[in-house]
Order: C-alpha cells, then sequence, then structure tokens
C-alpha cells in the first residue's frame, strides 16, 4: 500500500517581474517534493532561496506560473483543503487592536465550526492563557510569534505549515514551540517546516529537502543525507608533552597544562590513548566528530 | 458566516480609527454652524438649514468613506495579515465583502448619529419633518456605499494617498458629469455627440442621488426618478464590487 501524501508539490515554477522594463526573476525553477503523512519535513535554504514563495504557492497567496500543489487529495486552493491546514508566517503580525481571545475567537469563525472552547485550551497549550484578554499591541515578539502558533492549530489541522517558528524566540520559547511540534507528530499530524536554523532541522525533522537558488539542491532522510564517517577526532589532553603530541598533527591551543589537538587520521587517535596510558597523562574528552548538516548545507550553498 | 467575521473586524478596526471621530466633530460643528447660518441669512430660515445640514451630512460621509475606504484592504496587505486570513477557509470575494459590509455598517452608524443630531436642529426650529428628508438621506447613504465600493477597489492596487485622490476625482467627476447631458443636447448630430454620449454613458452621474432640492423646496418626487435612482446605485455598486473582487481574484501577495 502506497504512503499517503500529505503535500506533493510538482514541478513549481514562479518568476516576478522587477523594474520598470519588466525583468523577469525566476524565483522557483521547477521544484519538486513529497511529504508523507504523520511526518516532520524541514524545508531548508540560505535567505532568498525561496522557501516563502514556496509556502505562499501552497497557501494560495501566490499563483505559480507552472505546476501543480496538493494537500491532502485536494487541490490546494480548495476550501476543504485549506479547512485541514495550519499556517504560521514569519514575523507574525496580527490586528493589534484585538486580545488574545478576541483575536483566536475572530479566526476560529472562519472555519466551518466554531471552537470556542478550544480557544482556552490553545493558549494555554502555547503558554498564554494568562493573557488572553492582552491587546495583540502589547505583545512581545516571541509572544506574537506563541498566538501565531495558536491561530495556526485552531482548526486542529492535519497539516501545519510554519515558515520560521523558532525566529525571535528566547532559548526556553524555541523548547517550548519545539516541543509543541514534537507532540504535533505524536498526534499524528504533519509539520512542514521552513527555516534555516539548521541545529532546530536537525533536531526535529525527518526529511529535509535543501533549496538552493529556486532549486532542490538535495532532499532525503536526515541519516541519509548526513554520512556517519567521522571527519576528525577532537582531543584535550593533560600531562603529554608538547613535543610528544607534535608528531601526531598539529596541536591547536594550549590552555593551561591542557593541549586540546583536532586528528584527522583515526589511527593516530589510537597512538594517542596509547602514549597517555604510558606517560600517566589524563585525557579529559574524545570528540569524534561525523558530518553535520550544516556541512551539507553549506557544501552544496557554496557549489551551487 | 465567514463574511461577518470580517465584517465584524472591520468594524472593530473602523470604529477605533480617530479620523473617523475627527469627521464626525468637524460634521457635528458644520451642522450646527447651518443654524447660525440661517439666522444671518435673508429668507427661510429651515431651507437653509435643510440645504447646508445635508449637503454637511454628505460631504463628511463621502470624506469618511474615502479616507477609511482607500486604507481597506491595502493594509491588510501591507501589515500582512491578509497571510494568516487568506490562508484560512475564506475565499477572495468573501473578504472583499465583508471588508465592504464592515464599513457600511460603520457608515450607517456614523449617518445616524449625523441624522440624529440634524432632525434635533430641525425640530428646534420648525417642529415638524418631511418624509422626503429620509428619502434624500437613504440616497446620500446609497451614495456613500457606491464611493466605498469605489475606494475599496482602488484599495486593492495602490497605496491609500493615490487611493483617496482616485476615489475624489470619481466623487466629484460624477457631481459634475450632469453638465454633459446639456452639451449633447448642443452639439450637432454626428461622431462628436457619439463621443460625448458614449463619456457620458461611462462616466458616473452620482447627481443621482441628490435630492436636497425636492427636500428643502418640498417638491414631489416622481417615482420614476426614485426607481431610476435606486436602480442606478444599487447596479453601479455591484458592478464596482465586481470588479473589486475580480481585481483581487487575480492578485499576488508578494
Amino acid at each position: 500500500m502506497p504512503e499517503e501524501k500529505a503535500l506533493e508539490i510538482k514541478d513549481l515554477h514562479k518568476s516576478f517581474k522587477s523594474g520598470l522594463l519588466g525583468k523577469k526573476i525566476n524565483v522557483l525553477k521547477g521544484i519538486s517534493l513529497e511529504v508523507k503523512k504523520g511526518e516532520i519535513f524541514g524545508y531548508l535554504g540560505p535567505n532568498g532561496a525561496g522557501k516563502t514563495t514556496t509556502l505562499k504557492c501552497i497557501l494560495g497567496l501566490l499563483f505559480p506560473d507552472r505546476g501543480t500543489i496538493n494537500i491532502l487529495g485536494s487541490d490546494h486552493l480548495s476550501i476543504k483543503s485549506k479547512e485541514k491546514t495550519g499556517f504560521l508566517p514569519e514575523n507574525p503580525y496580527f490586528y493589534d487592536y484585538l486580545t488574545a481571545s478576541e483575536f483566536l475567537n475572530f479566526y476560529s469563525q472562519l472555519f466551518h465550526k466554531q471552537k470556542t472552547e478550544d480557544i482556552n485550551k490553545l493558549l494555554e497549550l502555547v503558554g498564554l492563557k494568562k493573557h488572553s484578554h492582552t491587546q495583540l499591541r502589547k505583545f512581545s515578539k516571541g509572544m506574537l510569534q506563541r498566538i501565531a502558533l495558536a491561530q495556526a492549530l485552531l482548526n486542529d489541522p492535519e497539516l501545519v505549515l510554519l515558515d520560521e517558528p523558532l525566529g525571535g524566540l528566547d532559548p526556553i520559547g524555541r523548547k517550548e514551540i519545539r516541543d509543541i511540534i514534537l507532540s504535533l507528530k505524536e498526534r499524528g499530524k504533519t509539520v512542514f517546516l521552513s527555516s534555516h536554523i539548521l541545529q532546530d532541522i536537525e533536531m526535529i525533522c525527518d526529511r529535509v529537502a535543501i533549496l538552493v537558488n529556486g532549486s532542490l539542491a538535495n532532499q532525503g532522510r536526515l541519516d541519509e543525507l548526513v554520512s556517519q564517517e567521522i571527519l576528525f577526532t577532537e582531543i584535550t589532553v593533560s600531562k603529554i608533552s608538547r613535543k610528544e603530541l607534535e608528531k601526531f598533527g598539529k596541536t591547536l591551543t594550549y590552555f593551561g597544562n591542557k593541549s586540546f589537538m583536532k586528528i584527522y587520521d583515526q589511527d593516530k587517535v589510537d597512538e594517542i590513548l596509547q602514549l597517555v596510558k604510558e606517560k600517566n597523562g589524563t585525557i579529559h574528552s574524545l570528540v569524534p566528530r561525523t558530518q553535520t548538516l550544516e556541512d551539507i548545507f553549506v557544501g552544496m550553498v557554496k557549489k551551487k | 458566516m465567514k463574511i461577518r467575521a470580517v465584517a465584524l473586524n472591520t468594524f472593530k478596526e473602523a470604529i477605533r480609527d480617530r479620523i473617523l471621530y475627527l469627521l464626525l466633530f468637524f460634521a457635528v460643528v458644520s451642522l450646527v454652524l447651518s443654524r447660525l447660518l440661517s439666522l444671518l441669512t435673508v429668507g427661510d430660515k429651515i431651507k437653509i438649514i435643510m440645504d447646508a445640514g445635508l449637503s454637511s451630512i454628505s460631504i463628511f460621509g463621502v470624506l469618511m468613506a474615502i479616507l477609511m475606504g482607500t486604507g481597506l484592504v491595502y493594509k491588510e496587505i501591507d501589515k500582512k495579515t491578509v497571510y494568516t486570513l487568506l490562508s484560512k477557509p475564506i475565499n477572495r470575494n468573501q473578504f472583499i465583502l465583508g471588508k465592504f459590509l464592515g464599513l457600511i455598517i460603520t457608515l450607517f452608524i456614523m449617518l445616524a448619529v449625523m441624522t440624529a443630531i440634524f432632525i434635533i436642529i430641525i425640530l428646534l426650529h420648525s417642529g415638524t419633518i418631511s418624509w422626503k428628508l429620509f428619502v434624500s438621506l437613504g440616497f446620500i447613504f446609497l451614495e456613500l456605499c457606491l464611493i466605498t465600493s469605489v475606494a475599496l477597489l482602488f484599495s486593492c492596487f495602490s497605496t491609500p494617498i493615490l487611493s483617496s485622490i482616485f476615489s475624489l476625482s470619481f466623487y466629484l467627476i460624477g457631481h459634475l458629469s450632469w453638465g454633459m447631458e446639456t452639451l449633447i443636447k448642443k452639439i450637432t448630430p454626428g461622431i462628436s455627440k457619439i463621443l460625448t454620449q458614449v463619456v457620458y454613458t461611462l462616466l458616473p452621474d452620482l447627481e443621482n442621488f441628490n435630492f436636497k432640492t425636492e427636500v428643502v423646496h418640498n417638491l414631489p418626487i416622481p417615482p420614476k426618478v426614485f426607481l431610476f435612482s435606486l436602480f442606478y446605485g444599487i447596479t453601479y455598486t455591484f458592478f464596482i464590487l465586481m470588479l473589486s473582487m475580480l481585481v483581487f481574484r487575480k492578485r499576488d501577495f508578494i
């Protein structure tokens, strides 16, 4: 039985005209991707790669030049697909004269059934319960991000589209929002997350697509994309003379009686361990560094 | 339901706008001044009060419609609130209709406040009110509906300042175009007459909604004129609203 798709984009093209002469700028150059039901899909790309443009096309805010978009089996512009979708924009801005609960109440009326009883639960989920009667104009950036997430979850959506959801949040806020995203997955929801913060993507996403200059440079499972091969090993030792260490490679830094080294040859790591044992030295840390998403990302952006 | 939600939100936004109260204040001052003006004028004082009063209500109503209507859609796009709103299961036509109705509700309330003050002034002076006054006020409201739809149309693709200039031009042209009717009668038949006729048909004729003379001088309102003005106002507003929806439906939100 084929896996069900929450989102399917085929050959998506979008261009804009710029300047007096109407010079054509191709922003999306044939994007094709599939997001399976129940997964967290990371949509990565540097600034200006076309991430937000893709999201706007999915939501029907921009009309693609070419290509098709399907959400849970329906056309992306249909009311049916919008009933099942939630969206959090980048740098959200809302009707600042409304209070948090008035705002959610207004948006809830745009769906078939009004879920007023859910509004309090949502405000609690995003940590804004005590601010339910505060006008949005008095909200900080982090609070606006939270209320934006609340409105995205208002209809208990099957597909949640998040554009830079962790931007503008402090470390605690980021952790809380990450936990909410993970809890959505646990409840069987699909999350499409656009970001350039690699650390967050690496922590929570099942699959990723890397967008560079309007084209997909790579996509797949994180463990498939990221090689598990050890690139180098970082070792911190003490009670071993510099002279003895220098023959293993370039010693990077000395601090106090400790030496920090970066060893590219795996055999030499074993030799250092042997030496430390013989000389009664101390190993403070030994960290093998494998390839990260950042390495792949930077490599692809540079290549393009 | 969805149109109602957008309309109520637009209404909430509009009644918080300070410019509305500033215009209302000046409208009230103007209405009160019409009473003073009547004291300084020779002739039937009530006619002066009615004429100046109805003109004040009309002008300040139009200013409210233009100044608020031109920002209606533009603000939603500029502040990007439209991104989340249109990502919900609402189509773009419902959004435009909701915006239009929201402002119409606001204008209706403002018109009701101005009318109440106006009636008090008239009652204090003469003690009677003619039903024709309400006909005239009804057509002022219809004109406001049309002006709002025009402001909304420009708001879909232009900045508030430009939209205000365009809408104000529409209003002025609409009140001056009746002169072309006389011109058509004087032109000798030929291509120029046909062209003038075409231009006159295309241009709005907002004098169709002007029943001030009938009210002030207590002249009869022929049912034919009444029905034509009503049909003209509703059809024109409907047409401009359709045009707004068409423009908005094709729009990319970059």
